[in-house]
């Protein structure tokens, strides 16, 4: 049997990161927003993405176009900005800072690309767009052709469109492809937008909270959407000037083979995919520093997601949900959500679950209600989506 | 052709898999293991192939009609691989299905934003609404077999026999599978094209289909299943 | 109300895409959920679309759902309370 044992497997470092949301264009600006317990989440009045208000994280479309213009700059391209989508712009911002100051190289054949989106640039289904764009930019294989080329990547990018796992399930596709020796680097991004298209459909699902989410409380009433893009460079060597290197150490998906909207009644099937990342990882529930959950606050997720946890013999681990500040960035929030899980272990800080105040699901969590510092040497992070896909993965302190 | 991606080199040649079953539904024609089992002439409609064949096979499954064109591709094609090959003596959590395609679900995306577009008749539908990602049909087929394994949906501008390989491959690599389903589940408006396949660890007592010889899972094989006449 | 009933069983029929039942096989009184016609949460929501669309009827709390879609009757009671 070709098994690679632990000890075969090469280790996965992050080397360096980036968030976009509503709340900044860095990882920083995000986390710094967070500290200061910023809620990114608005209501909008826009006929063109709804016909009522709606509670939405929205990226500012200015400041994105002044930091595409930026970029453009920088890296000496004589393009015309206007060429490339909202989502692009935001991928190519998200992936330019990521790899500021790194000796990445993404012509190297030898560096992987990953990239996780639900919908990629479906807001071009859009009358608005019709006579802008060619019809040719809705295949995301095309979305993905135009950032490797704008990089100058050597691999076309491995594209995930895995619902709202794909983030996780990027990250776990690197993991295992640098683990196993196939690359010695990886660029991983993941970016959605909060189009016309998807607020219409979880309105028709009547999944939108009126009021920013408040995951895991007794009075969530659905979700709220957020747009974004996270993106991580990952390497089989650690960079040796950090004070504080960070590891993948095990990933997993599941399938609850249940409902394709409706999450598992159990929570077993998420809990197989946490018990497979910290086998892999050869860590107990007692080394278990910190959860960052799914939480997207509709009723069936987060009582899944309790259950699961308990299952899991983690009910005693401090655990939030992000998506209290930048609502569900979907294909994104595995990514954005890991970026800032690093940052918390980084800074050895656990950050307060926005919105959540009183509990709410039947199993007693360990939901962080105040920032606080902590020792975080590890950290769970779990996703779950629509086709009844799960997936859990694991990042530690060296 | 987007050209294939992944290990730069491959770590082994897996002599370890085989793929024990496959089925491929494209120009109102179905293969499975080889064999034509469907063929008819003067069908038009995509949707009218997929009826026919679910008909034939006798398949009793009422909630095939409340799907969206690519689920209901990938059921029925997953539904021909197992009914010659059926799944026995896996735990559900052991088996994976990794599929991929090349439009995502733009088909149904597209049914959605009909339902959107104009603000005098703005009704989105729920039950549209759920197909527009492209792992659904991942979730119908796990919820039918029972499979609880790793599962992941991939993009390609065309079928990528490189890129599904080596995912699978890592699956097996790893141990996270001992079963995998996999292929290409491609529609957009009456343009269609499937296969799906069977991939087992290969164990001596193994049976297979009446008169299949199993092929190896490799590179090579897969594309020969795309391709094959 | 009986000529409301046949026109709903077959607007139910095709907006829930039940291609396999025909509308004499709907009991206007047999309860929609559960066992009966086997439809779920997502068919739930639907026939919330199908209020609106074809009878301009808004149901704001899908937990309202529950009395009103029991059976095709009781849809068709609805209906003939609110429809403006």
């Amino acid at each position: 049997m070709g098994h690679l044992t632990a000890e075969e497997m090469k280790p996965v470092y992050i080397l360096n990161d980036n968030i976009i949301t509503s709340l900044g264009f860095s990882t920083a600006e995000n986390i710094s927003a967070i500290e200061h317990d910023t809620i990114g989440i608005r209501s909008v009045n826009d006929p063109l993405l709804s016909p009522n208000p709606v509670m939405i994280s929205a990226v500012n479309q200015d400041e994105l176009n002044t930091k595409f213009a930026e970029v453009l700059l920088t890296v000496k391209k004589n393009v015309p900005p206007e060429s490339f989508t909202r989502l692009e712009k935001m991928f190519i911002v998200s992936i330019h800072d990521a790899l500021k100051g790194q000796e990445i190289t993404p012509g190297n054949a030898r560096t992987l690309f990953v990239i996780s989106t639900t919908k990629g640039n479906v807001d071009l289904l859009e009358n608005r767009y019709q006579a802008v764009f060619s019809h040719k930019r809705l295949y995301l294989w095309e979305l993905g052709r135009i950032i490797q080329q704008f990089f100058g990547f050597s691999n076309p990018p491995v594209i995930i469109s895995n619902a709202c796992i794909s983030g996780v399930v990027a990250m776990m596709t690197a993991y295992r492809y640098l683990g196993s020796g196939g690359y010695d680097h990886a660029v991983v991004t993941g970016g959605d937008l909060a189009s016309e298209f998807v607020i219409s459909g979880f309105q028709s699902f009547q999944a939108l909270s009126p009021a920013p989410c408040k995951p895991f409380d007794i009075n969530r009433t659905g979700l709220s959407l957020g747009e974004g893009c996270g993106t991580m460079v990952l390497s089989v060597k650690p960079n040796e000037s950090a004070g504080i290197n960070i590891r993948v150490t095990g990933a997993a998906t599941s399938n609850d083979a249940n409902h394709i909207s409706g999450p598992s009644r159990t929570g077993e099937e998420l809990s197989m995919a946490i018990s497979e990342a910290m086998k892999q990882a050869d860590l107990t529930p007692a080394n278990i520093s910190y959860i960052a959950a799914h939480g997207t606050a509709t009723p069936f997720n987060d009582e899944m997601e309790s259950k699961a946890i308990e299952l899991s013999g983690l009910i005693h681990v401090p655990v939030n949900s992000l998506k209290g500040y930048w609502g569900h960035t979907l294909g994104a929030a595995g990514m954005i959500e890991s970026v800032a899980a690093i940052a918390a272990m980084k800074k050895n800080i656990l950050f307060r679950s926005a919105g959540f105040e009183t509990p709410g699901v039947p199993v007693p969590l360990n939901v962080i209600s105040e920032h606080h510092a902590a020792e975080v040497k590890s950290c769970l992070k779990t996703a779950s989506g629509f086709g009844g896909c799960n997936a859990a993965i694991i990042y530690q302190k060296d | 052709m987007a050209d294939a991606m992944l290990p730069s080199y491959i770590r082994k040649i897996n002599m370890d898999q085989i793929i024990t079953s496959y089925c491929r539904i494209r120009d109102n024609e179905v293969i499975v293991n080889d064999r034509l089992i469907f063929y008819q002439e003067n069908i038009v409609k995509f949707a009218e192939v997929l009826k026919s064949v679910y008909i034939q096979e006798q398949i009793i499954y009422p909630k095939f009609y409340k799907m969206d064109t690519i689920s209901k591709l990938g059921f029925l094609a997953t539904e021909l691989v197992l009914k010659e090959k059926v799944l026995e003596g896996y735990r559900p959590g052991a088996v994976g299905v990794v599929l991929s395609n090349s439009s995502s679900s733009l088909d149904t995306d597209i049914a959605h934003n009909e339902t959107i577009k104009d603000r005098s008749s703005y009704f989105p539908s729920p039950s549209v609404f759920v197909y527009t990602l492209p792992n659904i049909v991942i979730g119908e087929i796990c919820i039918r077999h029972k499979i609880k394994g790793e599962n992941v949906f991939l993009i390609s501008e065309a079928f990528n026999g490189k890129m599904l390989f080596c995912y699978v491959d890592e699956l097996f690599t790893n141990e996270r599978v001992d079963a995998c389903l996999c292929g290409w589940v491609e529609v957009l408006g009456n343009k269609y094209n499937a296969m799906v396949a069977l991939v087992e660890n290969n164990r001596p007592m193994q049976g297979t289909p009446a008169g299949f010889k199993p092929l190896l899972f490799n590179i090579e094989n897969l594309n020969l299943i795309m391709t094959r006449n | 109300m009986e000529e409301l009933i046949e026109k709903l069983k077959k607007e139910v029929i095709e907006q829930l895409n039940l291609e396999d039942i025909n509308p004499d096989d709907i009991n206007p009184d047999s309860p929609l959920f559960g066992e009966g016609l086997g439809l779920d949460s997502i068919d739930a929501l639907e026939l919330i679309v199908l209020l609106e669309k074809n009878y301009g009827i808004k149901i704001e709390d899908p937990k309202d759902g529950k009395k009103i879609f029991h059976s095709i009757r009781t849809m068709a009671e609805y209906i003939t309370e609110h429809k403006k």
